[in-house]
């Protein structure tokens, strides 16, 4: 209580007294980890396992299985249908716990699951959304055992062709403890917040309209516990964010939706969207049926009507006319930080260079291959370079600048994984924006069916009444505070091996990474 | 300026049963018949329509694969019953260039007539073959145009067809030289032949509609006249004449001399004796702009600037119908073998005294845009028409077996709905490329490699610059 009284007293000479009057008590939610188990009942799973009709229901299986993965509850004459995504499969060949082999009727099968063709992409592979589900539910690494291959996906470039050149011994022994992966977000000590994050990325922008309020609650309950950030996309704000204004962006974006002064002044970051990596050069798309009347009634629209945002700003046409609005939000909101978020194309690294002399205290690159909601495949496959690129180009462009350790660059699009959290803040960023990660922890499956009529038939990225019913905040924040955890675990274990204190180490070290399709002849930093 | 290019579409829906990529296999005899059966609770409303599908099946053709692949029966089943499948027929679709997904794009927009929308971001390889080793480049801030095809200002897709001439010389206050023909379409495609094993009917009817009804050329195989129109095209043929370019092949019959004088463009095939026919044509119509189809193999660079330091005005370059160069073992690909000639005829001084028309492997619309950045005026393009009409590229006709898209029985307005309804999508897709390019004019676009990231570049400039160098497969 001391501390938020504190807080508000800071407020206070800052924020006009409107906005102070309007400003609800901030709530803070508890960075526990709990087990978040699947909301279906089959959870999809690596290994499926055979009963037959030899089984004499003798319950060997379930007293050896030391994972829970056979059921057979008292006075029931049959099994239940096996936790199979508890199964660590032929990993289990080895012990003495091995059910196939135990089982003395030769009843019990396992196999890898058949339907795991059908679950991921090259980018997304099963494996990583497994791993990525097993998480959200543990808080923790998968086990080895499990088999899941998550460091890569299988797009064979960029990321998945990027690995840690790991020492066999770190140059020195760290406590986990010690190690710090906080980064500071404003780095100009032009006297506003500096605003320190405890992990190196935020949540990224989804508007209400593209997901469902239970999304975007749970994603900055989340941010809230992590004391990170979550954006709100091109869409405004529901009143029941309001608690946690101090952990929201609030996105300027072209169709200015939801952007009002109260909703500028009311958090610590604004971000600017000039461009989005899922569809650079084109504006937002909010198809018909997910404008939904409570959707409408936000974004001041009509019901039921696309809602095409337009590309770019039409009262930009200049990195001048760029300091202009940077300047307006800076007078409106004077604690605010700014942030610029662009897409990359082959001027990235100018338009980085721009937008910190413009004045912006982030710089967000966000690259073609991320994305989360409705997108042109054409634009999604086509248009501007992955991410990999930019960061390089523009950490290197800014350093000869001679203004790299004056902002922060803020990398985004097609990073999945903890391990590409650490691969781009090596190749060069400070720290990242996460998205579809998140929805993974949510239950999405990517069947890519979030524009759709009524939306994600998962409850995610739906505005539906009936869809959304599907999860509750409080599962979904444990989700992602979960995987927010397991990622940090995953950092924490690569700055460990490499004998590093603080993640701000890590930054731009592309000595300690190799490609698979070059000599890794070049040592540079 | 031209009128704005629109063409009015009309969703056209498929004749057969879709190919779906997924499919639930249901071991319903464990069913517990339980009241709370997923099945009904599909958004899709897909096992309804399953049942109604099997209800009138008269024989079985092709399982119901109509699933969008949530996993949402699958996951809430009670009894765990239901399993996701790839249906094995859509991974049969096409070959390794013309993929499944190309193809089932391909129909998608010629039922819709709709720029394909999907969500959850990008899902394919990094980089790949062809047309998927470059991006196309996006412009932030200055910009010149705005909006894409939401928006209110033109990006014009015209272009030339025929010689520019390089600079206007005078002689007695008169231009000295008669400003050679030219015309222009409102599109960059090229509807190009058939090839031989699409024979059906009404194939040519249906191109040469399509052709009037959407601006754009048709070449047609003067072997083909006069049956290539039907009965009513027949009646107004003066209608029909401008959109089609007759390929005068050698062993066809004479196309009449009031009939040539209508059309625009005609197409004559490389050969020893190319120039002279060029030139007799020249000198029985004027106006008739000539062009000559050169094959893409390992002559084509040296033989493109041989015809274009001949005086020829349009060279259709053609490579195999997967973009590969022709007749080699380990051959090029279409884009790589375009920007060598369009950098040939920039360093010649000649490159627009020539109007280079590209084609082979043409499958999507980003193709076009990726083989005019390369240095293409126009592409021409065969397949994906066919594939409108649903065929799978399945290869059955080769051997003279069944289609099974029963492309014999394609009726005529369907056929010119979906051939149509698919070069729309394919226009509003280059408007959304050229949006975000902050371009407003497709001419503009013609070898503008600036306007684009090549992927064995950037490995080389931004990787290499910090990964050494770079093995070579």
């Amino acid at each position: 209580m001391d501390q938020y009284l504190e807080q508000e007293n800071e407020l206070k000479g800052l924020l006009p007294e409107n906005t102070l009057k309007t400003r609800v008590p901030q709530v803070g939610v508890d960075r526990k980890i709990e087990n978040a188990p699947p909301r279906y009942r089959n959870e999809i799973s690596k290994y499926v396992i055979f009963r037959s009709d030899d089984c004499v229901r003798c319950g060997k299986c379930v007293d050896v299985c030391p994972h829970g993965v056979h059921v057979l509850k008292q006075d029931y004459k049959y099994f239940c249908t096996p936790k199979e995504h508890l199964c660590i499969g032929p990993a289990c060949e080895k012990t003495d716990h091995y059910c196939v082999s135990i089982c003395k009727q030769n009843a019990l099968r396992i196999i890898e699951n058949p339907m795991l063709k059908s679950l991921g992409d090259y980018r997304w592979t099963s494996d990583i959304i497994l791993a990525t589900w097993k998480m959200s539910e543990t808080g923790d690494l998968p086990e080895d055992d499990f088999g899941f291959n998550y460091e890569c996906g299988e797009s064979e470039g960029g990321f998945d062709r990027i690995r840690f050149k790991f020492p066999e011994n770190p140059p020195t022994q760290i406590n986990e403890d010690e190690i710090d992966t906080s980064i500071i977000l404003n780095r100009r000590n032009d006297g506003r917040p500096s605003v320190k994050i405890d992990v190196p990325w935020y949540g990224g922008g989804m508007s209400f309209g593209s997901v469902s309020n239970v999304t975007q609650l749970s994603k900055v309950r989340a941010a809230t516990a992590w004391n990170t950030f979550s954006c709100s996309g091109e869409g405004g704000y529901m009143e029941r964010m309001r608690p946690y204004d101090d952990h929201m962006i609030t996105q300027v974006a072209t169709g200015l939706f939801g952007v009002r002064e109260e909703t500028i002044q009311r958090v610590p970051i604004v971000e600017f969207k000039y461009a989005q990596g899922a569809k650079p050069g084109l504006g937002g798309h909010l198809l018909g049926p997910k404008n939904t009347p409570a959707v409408a009634k936000i974004r001041e629209a009509v019901v039921n009507i696309p809602l095409f945002s337009p590309f770019p700003f039409h009262s930009v046409y200049s990195i001048e006319d760029h300091m202009k609005h940077l300047d307006w939000i800076k007078h409106i909101n004077p604690r605010a930080l700014l942030s610029t978020k662009v897409s990359t194309p082959t001027d990235v690294d100018m338009v980085a260079v721009g937008s910190y002399s413009a004045g912006t205290h982030i710089v967000h690159i966000d690259g073609g291959y991320g994305g989360t909601g409705a997108a042109p495949d054409i634009a999604k496959k086509n248009i501007a370079m992955p991410i990999e690129y930019a960061i390089l180009k523009v950490h290197k462009f800014l350093k000869e600048e001679g203004v790299r350790d004056k902002i922060t660059l803020i990398a985004s699009g097609g990073i999945r994984t903890g391990h590409d959290i650490a691969k781009a803040i090596a190749l060069g960023a400070d720290g990242v924006v996460v998205g579809t990660g998140e929805l993974v922890a949510l239950g999405c499956v990517r069947c890519s069916r979030c524009e759709s009529g009524r939306g994600c038939p998962r409850g995610i990225a739906t505005t539906d009444s009936e869809l959304i019913t599907q999860m509750n905040v409080q599962w979904g924040t444990q989700r992602i505070i979960n995987l927010y955890n397991a990622w940090r675990k995953i950092l924490v274990n690569i700055l460990k091996s490499f004998g590093m204190k603080s993640v701000t180490e890590l930054c731009g070290r592309t000595d300690l990474l190799m490609h698979l399709d070059f000599n890794n002849d070049k040592c540079s930093n | 300026m031209p009128d704005k290019y629109h063409i009015k579409t009309t969703p056209v829906p498929p004749r057969l049963q879709r190919v779906g990529k997924f499919g639930i296999v249901d071991w319903r005899e464990d069913c517990a018949r339980c009241h709370n059966c997923v099945k009904k609770a599909c958004v899709y409303d897909r096992y309804r329509q399953e049942t109604e599908y099997i209800k009138n099946l008269d024989e079985v053709n092709t399982l119901f694969f109509e699933c969008m692949g949530c996993f949402s029966c699958v996951q809430n089943c009670t009894k765990g019953l239901l399993c996701l499948t790839i249906n094995s027929e859509y991974e049969r679709l096409g070959n390794h260039y013309w993929t499944p997904e190309i193809i089932q794009t391909t129909w998608t927009q010629a039922e819709t007539a709709s720029v394909p929308v999907s969500g959850a971001g990008y899902r394919g390889k990094f980089s790949g073959a062809g047309f998927d080793s470059m991006w196309t480049d996006m412009s932030e801030i200055v910009r010149p145009t705005r909006d894409g095809i939401h928006g209110r200002e033109y990006i014009s897709t015209y272009v030339d067809i025929g010689k520019n001439l390089s600079f206007l010389s005078f002689e007695d206050k008169k231009k000295k030289y008669k400003t050679p023909p030219q015309f222009f379409i409102p599109l960059p495609l090229i509807i190009d032949m058939s090839l031989k094993e699409f024979s059906f009917p009404n194939l040519e009817h249906i191109i040469i509609e399509t052709a009037h009804i959407t601006d754009l050329i048709s070449i047609i195989d003067s072997i083909k006249w006069p049956d290539c129109l039907e009965s009513s095209q027949k009646n107004n043929i003066e209608k029909y004449l401008p959109n089609i370019a007759f390929y005068l092949n050698p062993d066809a019959p004479e196309i009449p001399a009031e009939m040539l004088n209508k059309t625009r463009l005609v197409e004559i095939p490389d050969s020893e004796e190319v120039l002279i026919q060029f030139q007799e044509i020249k000198n029985k119509f004027s106006n008739l702009i000539v062009s000559v189809r050169v094959e893409l193999d390992k002559n084509c660079l040296k033989r493109v600037q041989e015809l274009t330091d001949a005086g020829v005005e349009v060279i259709h370059a053609v490579a195999d119908y997967n973009g590969d160069e022709k007749r080699e073992e380990k051959p090029r690909f279409i884009k790589d073998m375009i920007r060598d000639i369009h950098i040939s005829l920039i360093k010649s001084g000649k490159r627009d005294e020539v109007t280079l028309i590209a084609g082979g492997g043409i499958a999507l619309a980003e193709h076009m845009a990726k083989a005019i950045i390369c240095g293409a005026d126009i592409v021409s393009t065969h397949l994906p028409l066919m594939l409108a009409l649903e065929c799978r590229l399945c290869s059955n006709c080769k051997a003279n077996s069944i289609c099974p898209a029963e492309l014999d029985n394609v009726e005529f307005n369907y056929g010119v709905g979906r051939m149509r309804n698919l070069i729309a999508a394919w226009h509003l897709q280059l408007i959304e490329v050229m949006g975000a390019m902050g371009m407003r004019e497709v001419r503009r676009l013609r070898g503008d490699v600036g306007r684009a990231m090549f992927y064995e570049d950037l490995e080389e400039e931004i990787f290499g610059s910090v990964f050494g160098t770079r093995k070579r497969a």
